[in-house]
């Protein structure tokens, strides 16, 4: 594994390797819950503080923890830090918690979470681990925000709960819905392969 | 991550020692046991908030329901009766409210029910005066209606306003296609199962419990003579 900068660690997972729109990871709640722009910054935030508090705690312990049982005390960390966060949004923001339903709990077994402990956090100091955990989370959210908000703008005519284009905006009504998130993400994939392309084609006719 | 023992360049790990069966059973075991502890110490730091949380949320909703009552009496269902006596093991009580205007006079009752919708159950609470027979109003408590249709049950105030003075047994009508019966409620275009839900539900529930409440307030009528005919307020 190459050495990488403090730098290069925090801004790889905004945008170079973000999770959901270059890795591929977290889908599942990035299909799911980003009907709203409210609920996809909820979730975001909500998963952020997860892979923070799993990557320092997996980091201080990676010499205490036996290669053979990784996986399950990964998990169990990340779970445990789940319903930490979980129990603590229904007593502190009991509407964004009913917001999210069931989804909270999954943050589980969103794989990205797993990912930067096993290829990352167990592997690095403490600082750098963190460093990793707010790009990587920083990533996901903006990741969310995006979809959230090419879906609740096409289908709800509205941001954050605002109206848009006043009453006589007809909603979209199928980007509210689940093949809504598949057509947002795609177009999403799509759209930025393009520019990275345009972009690469450039640097060669250069 | 085998790669690194042999490829290019720091950092190399040396061959992994065995580790004995005793220190892997131990590392779960500890991880587990402080895992349990972390969440029971959140979990009893949280619950008291949790549950003051849940007790406004209702509070406010029969205040929704029932136009701000003066004051609000808890009455439990034993027997086929209406009593202000909880049932001594009920763990989960069934409730009603009875709202009183600021002379005492009863304003009405809040029933909170819930029966599937078109994704999950849908929970609302509503208020309905036994002696007009009418709802004074209803807001849904609970409901995973689809976002952006279904959940229109919840968050589209002109609709949840059609309940207001409605008379029960309501009937689903659609929208634009009524009679001005003031039994109808319009269904929701788009939301049709959920918004028909919504008039089962109260529906199913007054047809369960409205007989009792009828009966509680012709027994209240007699002990409270002096209580005037109660006059509707919007």
């Amino acid at each position: 594994m190459r050495e990488t900068t403090p730098r290069e660690d925090l801004v790889r997972g905004i945008w170079r390797e973000n999770p959901v729109l270059i890795q591929m990871l977290g889908l599942c709640p990035a299909l799911a819950v980003t009907n709203t722009v409210a609920n996809s910054l909820a979730m975001g935030i909500a998963t952020f503080f997860v892979l923070c508090g799993s990557s320092v705690l997996v980091s201080l312990l990676k010499k205490a923890i036996p290669h053979e049982v990784r996986i399950s005390t990964y998990i169990l960390i990340i779970a445990t830090f789940v319903t930490v966060a979980d129990m603590t949004l229904e007593a502190v923001v009991p509407t964004i918690h009913k917001a999210l339903g069931a989804f909270i709990a999954l943050i589980v077994v969103n794989c990205m979470i797993l990912g930067r402990q096993e290829a990352f956090a167990s592997k690095r100091p403490v600082s750098r681990a963190l460093i990793d955990a707010v790009g990587t989370g920083l990533g996901f959210t903006i990741a969310l925000f995006l979809m959230g908000a090419v879906r609740e703008i096409l289908g709800s005519g509205t941001f954050l709960g605002a109206s848009l284009f006043g009453p006589r905006f007809e909603p979209w009504v199928v980007f509210v819905l689940p093949a809504g998130g598949f057509l947002t993400l795609g177009f999403l994939l799509l759209g930025l392969s393009w520019w990275e392309r345009r972009k690469r084609d450039r640097a060669e006719a250069a | 991550m085998s790669d690194d023992r042999t490829s290019q360049g720091p950092p190399t790990f040396p061959p992994r020692p065995e580790v004995s069966a005793t220190r892997l059973v131990a590392t779960l075991g500890l991880a587990g046991a402080s895992a349990g502890l972390v969440l029971v110490v959140v979990f009893q730091a949280t619950q008291p908030a949790i549950r003051r949380n849940k007790q406004a949320a209702l509070d406010a909703a029969i205040a929704v329901v029932l136009n701000d009552p003066a004051r609000v009496d808890t009455l439990y269902v034993r027997d086929g009766a209406l009593s202000a006596e909880p049932p001594p093991d009920g763990k989960a009580p069934d409730r009603v409210w009875s709202g009183f205007d600021d002379d005492g006079r009863p304003v009405g009752f809040a029933l909170v029910a819930g029966e599937p919708g078109f994704q999950d159950v849908v929970r609302l609470i509503f208020g309905y005066d036994p002696t007009s027979r009418t709802v004074l109003g209803m807001k849904v408590l609970e409901s995973k209606e689809t976002p952006g249709l279904g959940d229109k049950i919840e968050k589209d105030a002109a609709w949840v306003a059609l309940f207001e003075g409605a008379e029960a047994p309501l009937v689903p009508v659609k929208a634009g296609g009524g009679t001005g019966d003031p039994r109808e409620v319009d269904t929701i275009t788009g939301a049709t199962i959920s918004s028909k839900a919504v008039i089962r539900i109260i529906n199913h529930e007054l047809e369960r419990i409205g007989p009792l409440l009828e009966r509680h307030r012709r027994g209240a009528g007699t002990a409270d003579a002096d209580a005037p005919e109660r006059e509707e307020t919007p």
